[in-house]
């Protein structure tokens, strides 16, 4: 009877400590959010004295690129804590899916209070986020951010209903770059595939593949990003003005994969399975020229044998479309200020005065990151001017700047991705034998499928 | 009387005993369960959820890359489970023999796949695959093959390697099992097998996989399972690619969440069709298993 009790008595002690467990983990999660906690205290505060900077000075930012985007957010604090010396920037590093994953789940839930102050997002993904969750992100139309001094194509990817809803950040605008010593051996120069059509590059890609054994450029199986580029270069899109799918009767589109098809079956560009391995195509000098956006560039650079024997130009332009240009854009971001965030005036006016507002700022994290800025003022730096070694003592950054502002603008719109996946769908069967119309028709009818339509 | 009261008392430990675990499944499991399951009769975009009773059921037989998903996840199903445990229970009875050497070392090494990340593993064999990786080397050298083939930019060959995959991550987990049963089958039954006269491949058939039954079933229905809930090699070892021809189901549901336009709703029916073909296929498999009646 003794051992009865005693087993009886252990048993409730044990499941108390679960039960005690179960409270400690509630405590934990409460002191995970206590910055919230925090944060709540300080709205208090605003609110009894709007103008005191208070002891709540800081802001919280996500983004992903230790080398790219967070190092340009770190620089930015310190530029903005001249100023303001209490100021406080707490960056934290998450990756691009991790961003999207929490986004979705806070907005879905409602609990706002796990999301950052500012938040970088893939431009790509504004317009679908800002509409689908209204209440997730702060316009910026009365954050005093002058948005004139931003190029039209770059601010079109934050546009909804003409309110401004990021700080444009980085620069996607399309180069290609050749290696002008593989060109060589085939008797061309860098001039020669400069401002060319797509046909031309055919042509003279053929003659290279013949007289050298490498295909003239790559990309990555299955994904877009070549034909979302050369579409763009056109102004054209995958959507028309109000957000419908336009694929079968699009005829730029339609030349596109045209295009595409045969670079492909003419063995000039060469289709890698995976990022590291289109990465390796062109470190290892598997192929002659990159068309990528610019950021691709601190890729080109890691192969540092290289040096000197890289030039960039314009990429090719499509040979029947009305708008034809040899420019476009591949990526890029923005920053976006997220309504759950306390401290509004403080974050428009970091963002003021960095990223929208600095040309000393975008002269620092230029040289060390890459970091081409969309903000024009500064494309007249001297910084800008400066010959790159790597890319034969070319003033690059002032070209692509230039280039970045020849970029027309298209329409993202909110399916983008599914858009995205469905064309590379298509051109993948289109490779594998099956027609363009199909498969275009095919494609328009997942996205629409996507949409409810 | 004084029984029943110790009955009761032994019962009320019982409980005690099992409560806290209970809650916790409770809390865990079957709350969000049942919230998804309320989830899938609504239908919207972000936030903005609607009742819309089984439309999202009807929705997904109509919905093309979920179709070609849920083939693929069948596909994968099909081949790759009877195999793997085919092999699994061929290496647990070779491992079982008495007088094998280094028996220890060589259980070690094919149950060693599994303590290896799914990512990385799927990473590893994308590059081991690549058009510069070492199957396509060892092919050109070997003569088989002049230039490195695009294992997966076809759809037949990107299947396969997801299959062999899966056959090197899963078979030695399920040998692990297979080991445990014939620990507990009685060494005087194959004896009495010989002394009949049974060769060991019929006293295999007939002794090992009868007895083996149950844990047969139990393998089975763990892989099926697992096949069906598929997700990070679909993700990283072909991006679902070739033109969706080796996306499964999970990562399908993953993309209509997080990638596209977010639909929770539409996704939570999809999860919840996953949870109604396992909880069919595992009830066909226990009542053919089960012929104790």
């Amino acid at each position: 009877m003794k051992s009865k009790i005693l087993t009886s008595f252990l048993a409730i002690s044990l499941s108390l400590s679960l039960v005690a467990c179960g409270g400690g983990s509630n405590n934990t999660d409460s002191s995970g959010t206590s910055t919230d906690a925090s944060k709540s205290i300080t709205k208090v505060e605003e609110g009894s004295e709007q103008n005191s900077d208070g002891e709540e000075n800081s802001l919280t930012v996500w983004c992903w690129d230790p080398a790219f985007n967070i190092y340009s957010m770190d620089e930015a604090a310190k530029v903005y804590q001249q100023e303001n010396p209490d100021f406080e920037l707490n960056v934290i590093e998450n990756s691009w899916d991790d961003i999207q994953t929490k986004l979705a789940t806070a907005a879905v839930s409602g609990d706002l209070s796990t999301l950052p102050d500012i938040v970088l997002l893939n431009d790509n993904a504004i317009q679908k986020y800002v509409t689908t969750y209204p209440d997730l992100f702060e316009s910026l139309e009365n954050s005093g951010i002058d948005f004139a001094n931003f190029g039209d194509s770059k601010c079109a990817y934050s546009v909804i209903d003409n309110n401004h809803y990021a700080v444009p950040f980085d620069n996607g605008a399309v180069i290609a770059c050749y290696r002008t010593d593989i060109l060589a051996e085939a008797g061309y120069t860098i001039e020669d595939f400069t401002d060319i059509t797509w046909d031309e590059f055919i042509e003279k890609g053929k003659v290279v593949l013949e007289k050298t054994g490498k295909p003239m450029f790559s990309t990555q199986a299955g994904a877009s990003d070549i034909i979302l580029m050369m579409l763009q270069s056109a102004g054209a899109s995958m959507f028309d003005e109000n957000g419908n799918p336009n694929m079968v009767n699009n005829s730029v589109l339609y030349e596109v994969m045209e295009n595409y098809e045969s670079l492909v079956t003419n063995g000039i560009l060469l289709e890698m399975s995976s990022w590291d391995q289109y990465i390796g195509s062109f470190t290892n000098s598997n192929v002659c020229s990159v068309i990528n956006g610019c950021w691709i560039m601190a890729s080109i650079q890691t192969a540092e044998d290289q040096s000197g024997k890289w030039a960039i130009t314009n990429m090719p332009r499509l040979n029947n479309a009305e708008n034809a240009s040899n420019y476009s854009n591949n990526g890029g971001s923005s920053w976006a200020v997220l309504s759950s965030c306390k401290n509004k005036d403080l974050a428009y006016d970091f963002l003021g005065k960095t990223f929208a507002g600095s040309v000393e700022f975008y002269e620092t994290i230029l040289p060390k990151s890459g970091a081409l800025a969309t903000y024009l003022p500064a494309k007249d730096s001297d910084v800008y001017a400066q010959p790159h070694e790597f890319f034969s003592g070319e003033s690059v950054f002032a070209k692509i700047t230039e280039f970045a502002g020849k970029v027309p603008s298209n329409n993202t719109g909110v399916y983008y991705y599914e858009a995205r996946d469905a064309i590379a769908t298509a051109v993948t069967n289109v490779i594998s034998g099956s027609d363009i119309d199909t498969e275009l028709k095919a494609a328009e009818e997942t996205v629409r499928f996507s949409m409810g339509q | 009387m004084q029984k029943n009261t110790l009955n009761s008392k032994r019962n009320l430990i019982g409980w005690v005993f099992i409560i806290p675990a209970f809650l916790l499944i409770v809390m865990m499991y079957f709350y969000p369960m049942i919230k998804a399951l309320i989830l899938s009769f609504y239908s919207g975009v972000g936030a903005n959820f609607k009742f819309v009773g089984i439309s999202n059921y009807i929705h997904m037989f109509k919905d093309k890359v979920f179709m070609q998903a849920l083939k693929n996840t069948f596909l994968y199903l099909i081949v790759q489970v009877p195999i793997m445990l085919m092999v699994a229970l061929i290496l647990a009875t070779l491992l079982n023999d008495k007088t094998l050497k280094l028996k220890g070392l060589y259980r070690t090494a094919i149950f060693l796949p599994c303590a290896t990340s799914l990512v990385s593993y799927a990473i590893i064999f994308r590059s081991i695959f690549a058009v510069d990786g070492i199957i396509n080397l060892v092919l050109i050298k070997v003569g088989i093959l002049e230039t490195g083939y695009n294992f997966l930019a076809h759809p037949i060959s990107a299947r396969i390697v997801i299959i062999i995959a899966l056959l090197w991550r899963w078979t030695g987990y399920n040998m692990v099992f297979f080991l445990a049963g014939l620990q507990g089958i009685d060494p005087a039954v194959y004896e009495a097998a010989k002394i009949d006269g049974a060769s060991s491949i019929q006293s295999f058939f007939k002794v090992t996989v009868p007895l083996l039954k149950p844990t047969l079933i139990l393998t089975a229905i763990i892989s099926i399972n697992g096949t069906l809930q598929l997700f990070d090699e679909s993700v990283n070892l072909t991006y679902g690619g070739p033109a969706n021809s080796t996306i499964t189901m999970t990562h399908y549901i993953y993309d209509v969440s997080f990638k596209y336009v977010p639909n929770f709703g539409y996704a939570a029916a999809m999860a919840y069709l996953i949870l109604v073909i396992v909880a069919i296929l595992s009830f066909i498999q226990l009542k053919v298993g089960d012929k104790r009646e």
